[in-house]
């Protein structure tokens, strides 16, 4: 166990450290920061100036070093742009996407298991088809389609819903949705899979012949095993929630750290940039290593693999 | 003959493919019922139907009667008390058919507490006395394992005593030793056998090994092709099969005794379901086939030797000589 988590944990960091370095060297690589932000019409020496404070002008791989040294300090850098800490600014922004990303999630959770279970226990029934047919609607509709659609209709024709901005819960229904059906879709098509897959195993026949009645052999012998896949997909949806509401939460005006990051790339807010990043590279990481250890928790099987 | 499960005219269809043609067939109290048959021919299917364990899509027809109780649309909770409770079921791949993620001895103490009431700690008693009875040693530590955690002779075991939990009148065993070695085969017949002499349960042992089926069976039934073509006691269709595919198992089994032979496999191979011939379903490969057989089906009539036979020409009874050629040396 010890070495299966220690591996694991290693290629976290490992997968951390790529994103990091991807990020820094792309964001230096794709356009120089002083000229963004102090303009085109500014004088050399000015500039020079600026680079020298925001140790701009020394080789790549110093800055990098000396990145990376800050990091393990736990310090994130200073944005140029407000001149305060590139951390602060991100956590300022975070509960305005976590209040978008977390009902989703649980819209995810509790709409789309629960269809696909349902879908698959009246398997080519209408319901059944009608399930697939939504859920394969839903994860082909781009969200920056959807949000649109759901303005035009909600917002601007029926005037029901705010089209953007932030505030009340009325201002968080529409980006929610936009954020969440994607992840249904794709959350129904697995969930019905995995339980058709698991309704056909040889021990839900024994489960029947040995006088479980039926709502039993689903929730106590078919569920717990269709739980492993599922809960693999879940894993994978939540870090793309978080990448998810960089579109969103621009689409909708919502002062999220999407649209922080949006507006920090376009202004080469350097520090405010890997900062998310990094934020959002160790969501992905935390959410598998989360899974990885469901795994264990829910599969016997893989609990007690290393020790044979 | 007081019978315990009488079925009658049993018919099943998968998705309008008839694949069990109207099958009779009897179980006495306490009897050692033998079913004997290629892949595909009905075996599982018959006792699958009479449960209700069928998925939906296939048509059952016709009545299965348990001491007076219809089971044929039976409302569904009347079915799950007679599952497990009067009428168990092992099944071929052990290793499969025991839930992975449940700890095997609550899944003994599922059965328990829905036969017989138990729960806690008389049904982990109860649980470690059934484990102990089918022989798996140690079962207090064992108690607590998961099924893979457990070679594939010992799942039988404890699916075994998984189906003794409700103290069943019949059990089903449905070709039980496929997956296994041959030498735990031999344990796991002689575990059947043992247990029903111990607990006078009837046992109807579903398989395609005639060899398995004389160890522990009364009284065997042949079946092709979704029909009962043969039936009768163990001896009695060992020592003269009369339907030609009995014969043609017989021949097909290899001999301890005696000088080498050739095998006689039976040409051919099984008529597919949605295309049987008009006539029996065995004469195209059947070497005493007439014209009559290939247009007209006999019936299972009972014989004047007591079994019961679907054959217009069967085998003639006197010559008990093998029909093999010798092995050139």
């Amino acid at each position: 166990m010890i070495r299966f988590l220690s591996i694991r944990l290693l290629r976290a960091v490992v997968t951390v450290l790529a994103v990091m370095t991807f990020a820094f060297v792309v964001l230096r690589m794709s356009g120089d920061p002083a000229q963004v932000l102090l303009g085109p019409d500014v004088p050399q020496n000015v500039i020079d100036d600026f680079r020298a404070a925001w140790g701009l002008d020394r080789p790549l791989a110093q800055q990098y070093l000396s990145y990376l040294g800050q990091i393990v300090s736990g310090d994130f850098g200073i944005s140029m742009r407000d001149r305060s800490p590139a951390f602060e600014l991100v956590m300022e922004r975070l509960p305005a996407t976590l209040q978008l990303t977390v009902p989703a999630l649980l819209l995810q959770l509790c709409i789309g298991i629960p269809a696909g279970i349902y879908a698959a226990l009246h398997r080519d029934s209408l319901i059944d088809r009608g399930v697939i047919l939504l859920a394969v609607a839903g994860f082909t509709i781009p969200s920056f389609v959807l949000g649109l659609v759901l303005v035009l209709i909600f917002a601007v024709t029926f005037s029901m819903l705010p089209s953007g901005g932030f505030g009340s819960v009325w201002h968080g229904i529409l980006p929610t949705i936009t954020i969440s059906i994607g992840g249904i879709g794709i959350l129904a098509r697995f969930s019905r899979s995995a339980m058709i897959e698991v309704m056909g195993q040889p021990y839900i026949r024994t489960a029947s012949a040995k006088g479980v009645s039926w709502r039993h052999v689903i929730s106590r012998h078919a569920l717990p095993n269709a739980a492993v896949p599922i809960v693999t997909i879940v894993g994978f949806m939540v870090g793309s929630l978080v990448a998810g509401a960089v579109v969103t939460e621009t689409i909708f005006s919502w002062p999220g750290i999407g649209r922080l990051l949006i507006v920090s790339v376009s202004n080469r807010d350097l520090a405010v940039v890997q900062c998310i990043l990094l934020m959002i590279a160790a969501v992905m990481v935390v959410s598998n290593l989360i899974v990885d250890l469901l795994y264990g928790w829910l599969d016997p099987r893989l609990r007690t693999q290393p020790a044979h | 003959m007081t019978k315990l499960v009488e079925i009658r005219d049993l018919r099943v269809a998968f998705d309008g493919v008839p694949v069990l043609h109207g099958i009779d067939l009897d179980v006495a109290p306490g009897e050692a019922l033998g079913l004997v048959g290629e892949s595909g021919c009905g075996k599982s299917v018959t006792w699958l139907a009479a449960l209700g364990l069928l998925p939906e899509k296939a048509r059952v027809s016709g009545s299965v009667v348990l001491e007076h109780r219809t089971l044929s649309n039976a409302p569904r909770s009347e079915l799950e008390q007679v599952r497990g409770g009067r009428i168990a079921m092992i099944f071929q791949d052990p290793s499969s058919a025991l839930n992975p993620v449940i700890r095997i001895g609550r899944q003994i103490c599922e059965a328990l507490r829905l036969h017989r009431g138990l729960s806690g700690k008389p049904a982990q008693a109860e649980a470690l006395r059934l484990m102990d009875m089918v022989g798996i040693p140690d079962p207090r530590r064992r108690f607590n394992l998961y099924p893979h955690e457990f070679s594939g002779g010992q799942c039988q075991r404890l699916m075994i005593a998984m189906a003794l939990a409700g103290e069943p009148d019949l059990l089903i065993a449905d070709e039980p030793t496929t997956a296994l070695d041959a030498t735990i085969q031999a344990q796991i017949l002689d575990l059947l056998a043992t247990l029903r002499r111990e607990t006078g349960m009837a046992t109807v042992f579903i398989s395609h090994d005639l060899g398995a089926v004389a160890q522990v069976c009364e009284r065997v039934c042949v079946m092709y092709a979704g029909r009962i073509v043969e039936a009768g006691p163990v001896a009695q269709l060992f020592e003269a099969p009369r339907h030609p595919y009995t014969r043609g198992l017989f021949d097909a089994i290899p001999r301890m005794d005696g000088p080498r032979t050739r095998l006689i496999p039976i040409d051919g191979t099984v008529p597919d379901p949605r295309a049987l011939p008009a006539g029996c379903a065995f004469a195209p490969r059947c070497a005493r086939a007439q014209v009559f057989c290939r247009t007209e089906r006999p019936e299972l009539l009972p014989q004047t030797d007591g079994r019961l036979l679907a054959c217009a020409y069967p085998v003639p009874t006197a010559p008990a000589v093998p029909q093999r050629e010798r092995v050139s040396q």
